[in-house]
Parts: C-alpha cells; structure tokens; sequence
C-alpha cells in the first residue's frame, strides 16, 4: 500500500514551515512523527496534496523549563518523555502516560504535539495534558498564541487551531506542592486505543488537603474530556477514603461513552470510577510519605 | 527525489518518488528483502528497522525522511559470515515457525537489548508488544532472547577480562 502522490516540502525552521502553511492552505498537511497520518494516507482516508515534513526543525524538538513552567516541543517524541528520568519526579505523569502509548516502535517515532493536533477522542496525551492542565503554543503567520488545552478540542479530529497555525509547544505548569500522578488505561490487547482511560494529576498544600485536582477521561466522548465534578469534590479535602468514593462516583458523571466494539457504554463508566478509585489511592499512598494525610 | 541514505554500512543514493515508504525503498531499490511487509498498516512490526539507532516501523515513515540517515536492516546483523548472537538465539531456541515476523523480531530485540542488556521476561514482552507473531506463541522467542542476553554478556564480560554473571532473568 502508498499514499496519493504529494509534493514532498522539508522545512529546517517554523517560519519556513508556516510559510508553506500559509501558501498551500488547505492542499497541505503537516507531517510530524507520521504514526496517525501516513496509516491514513496509505488507506487513502487523507490525501494531501503536499505533505509539509517538520521533522528536520530543532526548535521543535526537547523540553526546557520557561518562567515555572515546563515547555515541551511539538516534535518530542513519545519516547523521550516516556524515558526522560529527569521529569520523573516533577511530572511523573508524561513517563507514566508515554509508556502506554501504541508500542515500543511506534512510540520512537511519535510525538506530542502530533498526536494533539490528531485529536483522536481515544489520545492518551489529550487526557494527559487536561489533567495537567496544559496550554498549547500555536505559531501562525501573525505570532504565537497559547491555546488552553479545555478550548483546544473542538470535536473528533477537529481543534481550534487556523489552517495557517503549527503547535510549536506545550506549556505545563509546575505542580504547587506535593503531587502524584497516575494513568490508567484498559486496552483490548497490548498496543490498542483506549477501551477506556483515566488521568490523575494531584498536588497537595502545605495543610495536607488537596489544592489541585486534574482529571481527564480517554475514549470516552467526541474529544478527552475533564472530569470537572470529580475535580471540584476533591479541591480542599483531604484525600480520605470517603472523599475518594464521593470523587470516584463522579467521573463518569462527565463521561459521554458510547456502546462500541470495546465494550458498552454502561461498562466504560464503570471503568472509570474503578480507575479513580484506583488511581486516587494509589496516590494519596503515595503522597502519604511526602506529607500527613488522614 | 534525491537521497543519501546509508544502509548496513554501505551508503546509497537514489532517486526515489516522496511517497515511497522506506520499507519498499529497502526492498524494491536495494533489493534488501529480508525486511519484511507485513500489515502494511503500522500494526504487525514485521518491517521494523533501525533508523538512526532507533527501532522503527519502515512501512510507516517515507524513503525521504531517511535522507542523511543510517539505517540497520536485518541484513547487517550478520557480521563476517556469523550470524548475530541474537540470530544464533532465535535458531537454537526455535523462536520461529513460518518465519515472517522473524526479521522483525531479530531488529526490536536488538533495540532492546541496546538499550537494556538484560531485560526481564517482562520487559522482553513490552518491548517487543509492537511485533506480532502468529506461530509461536512467543514463548520460544522470549527465551532466545533471554539467550542472546546472557551470550551478548559473556561476550562483553570475555572481552573486559571477566567472567559473566550467573543469575539472570532466565534463571
């Protein structure tokens, strides 16, 4: 199998790269670790006309810590996170989310901000960042601007991005205190999408009790989701076992599953209150030794 | 297009068309076709090579991107006339049937073993979630690797003046 036939552009800086964007509009296609998009040329489902390649951009590419927050580049593959010992302890939750992603192989060719802009409802990383919380770095032809991650989702494969915009980053800001992450995925066999997912971000205050929450839900609606309820029962309590079942009860409140081939609609909520329930404990076990929680 | 791509050592330059997939590049250019297509759709892992070290699925990154690149085939695991201890591993362990994922198994695994000398059976497993074999089982492939492990250690242990370390995830 072979995609269509394009004109090929390779790019070496954004501004080259937005210039192309801007001249081709929509005859052209961003091509970044090509995981999502060449599988969709080759069955002919996209067919771009020219095929603008920034794999050859270095800006693109690695993390660096800017005014508090961590900037990751759009082009960061999703092995450099799942592997990069020196985010393990500050944001656990890009290793422990990146190590779920497809398989081994594909996951060295992958990148963050490629995925993003897929906006595949069943996005590991697009439940990861609206746990964290993310804003997306767009660069167009009239500068940049950060998208927060709850307005960039749009619909399935749909976001707020213009036709002449790159994502060149995302920005995450540091956890506030002490914080622990979880991501929890059911799949059908090892590599699949999402039957369905959860991620956990929590970060305590210096009284014990929880000063940020961030949930995200995977594959289970037209774009991952934020468990808002869920988030807004859990700011200011400590994590008790009663506060994590009221919690829990209510992330699938803010899911939209549908009956599919991976299991019914009624089966999804239930693995999501079971992954909070999880997810929420494990974390406040964690979370036990770094400070008092009941 | 024009490319420079360098394959087991040997540098190629082609004229290739953008959309020609590196996999075919590899086995209709270069006439190397012991990479293998397998699904064609980024799931099976029987085309994975190494580019630029990394471990990669060749049906799903185009001829073009390689340009300037280096790329290991499982034609370059044999070396003056030997084959590689992982593929000695996968013949005495009977880690193949049919035989069509092998090339793709023998190139994951080294990656794996690249970066994780002595993985566990676990860590085997992950590492090689992204190949698909139809015949084994995978139980026979596990254990070759698990083999070319403690070969590859004994090798590097000779070669430093030690002997290997017993007791590892085999055992």
């Amino acid at each position: 199998m072979f995609p269509n036939a394009f004109k090929y552009e390779a790019p070496e800086s954004v501004d080259e790269a937005i210039r192309l964007m801007t001249e081709y509009g929509y005859d052209g296609k961003v091509l970044a670790g090509g995981q999502s998009l060449l599988p969709m040329m080759k069955l002919r489902i996209a067919a771009p006309a020219v095929l603008i390649d920034i794999n050859r951009i270095d800006d693109l590419k690695g993390w660096r810590r800017v005014d508090g927050k961590l900037r990751i580049g759009a082009m960061t593959r999703h092995s450099e996170l799942e592997h990069a010992t020196e985010l393990f302890d500050s944001f656990p939750l890009l290793s422990r989310t990146a190590r779920w992603i497809a398989d081994p192989l594909i996951r060295n060719r992958g990148t963050i901000g490629g995925s993003l802009v897929h906006a595949d409802p069943a996005s590991d990383w697009g439940t990861a960042m609206i746990a964290l919380r993310a804003e997306v770095e767009a660069r167009g032809p009239h500068g940049n601007r950060l998208i927060p991650i709850d307005d960039f989702f749009v619909d399935t494969f749909a976001t707020s991005l213009n036709e002449d915009e790159l994502v060149v980053a995302l920005h995450l800001p540091s956890p506030t205190g002490p914080a622990a992450s979880r991501y929890m995925k059911l799949e059908r066999k090892a590599g699949d999408f999402a039957i369905a997912g959860l991620a956990v971000h929590i970060a305590l205050g210096s009284d014990g009790r929880v000063s940020d929450a961030g949930i995200g839900i995977c594959a289970c609606g037209p774009i991952p989701l934020r468990a808002a309820r869920a988030e807004k029962a859990l700011i200011g309590q400590p994590l008790t076992e009663e506060t994590i079942a009221n919690a829990s009860r209510l992330v699938p409140e803010d899911a939209e599953p549908a009956d599919d081939l991976r299991g019914s609609a009624a089966y999804k909520r239930d693995l999501l209150r079971v992954f909070a329930a999880r997810a929420l404990r494990e974390i406040a076990e964690e979370l036990h030794g770094k400070v008092g929680v009941q | 297009m024009k490319i420079r791509v360098k394959v087991n050592g040997t540098l190629y330059e082609a004229d290739v068309e953008p959309r020609t997939l590196l996999a075919y590049f590899l086995r209709e250019e270069l006439k190397l076709t012991g990479t293998h297509i397998g699904c064609d759709t980024t799931s099976c892992g029987a085309c994975t090579v190494l580019l630029d070290g990394k471990a990669v699925k060749s049906c799903t990154v185009l001829a073009v991107q390689a340009d300037g690149c280096e790329v290991l085939t499982v034609e370059g695991l044999e070396k003056d006339g030997e084959l590689h201890p992982l593929q000695s591993a996968f013949w005495e362990e009977h880690a193949l049937h049919c035989g069509y994922c092998t090339p793709g198994m023998l190139m994951a695994s080294y990656a794996l073993l690249q970066d994780n000398p002595m993985p566990t059976e676990e860590e085997i497993r992950e590492g090689l979630s992204g190949n698909v074999c139809r015949c084994t089982g995978y139980m026979n492939i596990v254990k070759a690797v698990q083999s070319a492990a403690r070969k590859m250690a004994g090798e590097t242990g000779k070669a430093m003046g030690e002997v290997a370390t017993s007791g590892t995830a085999a055992d």
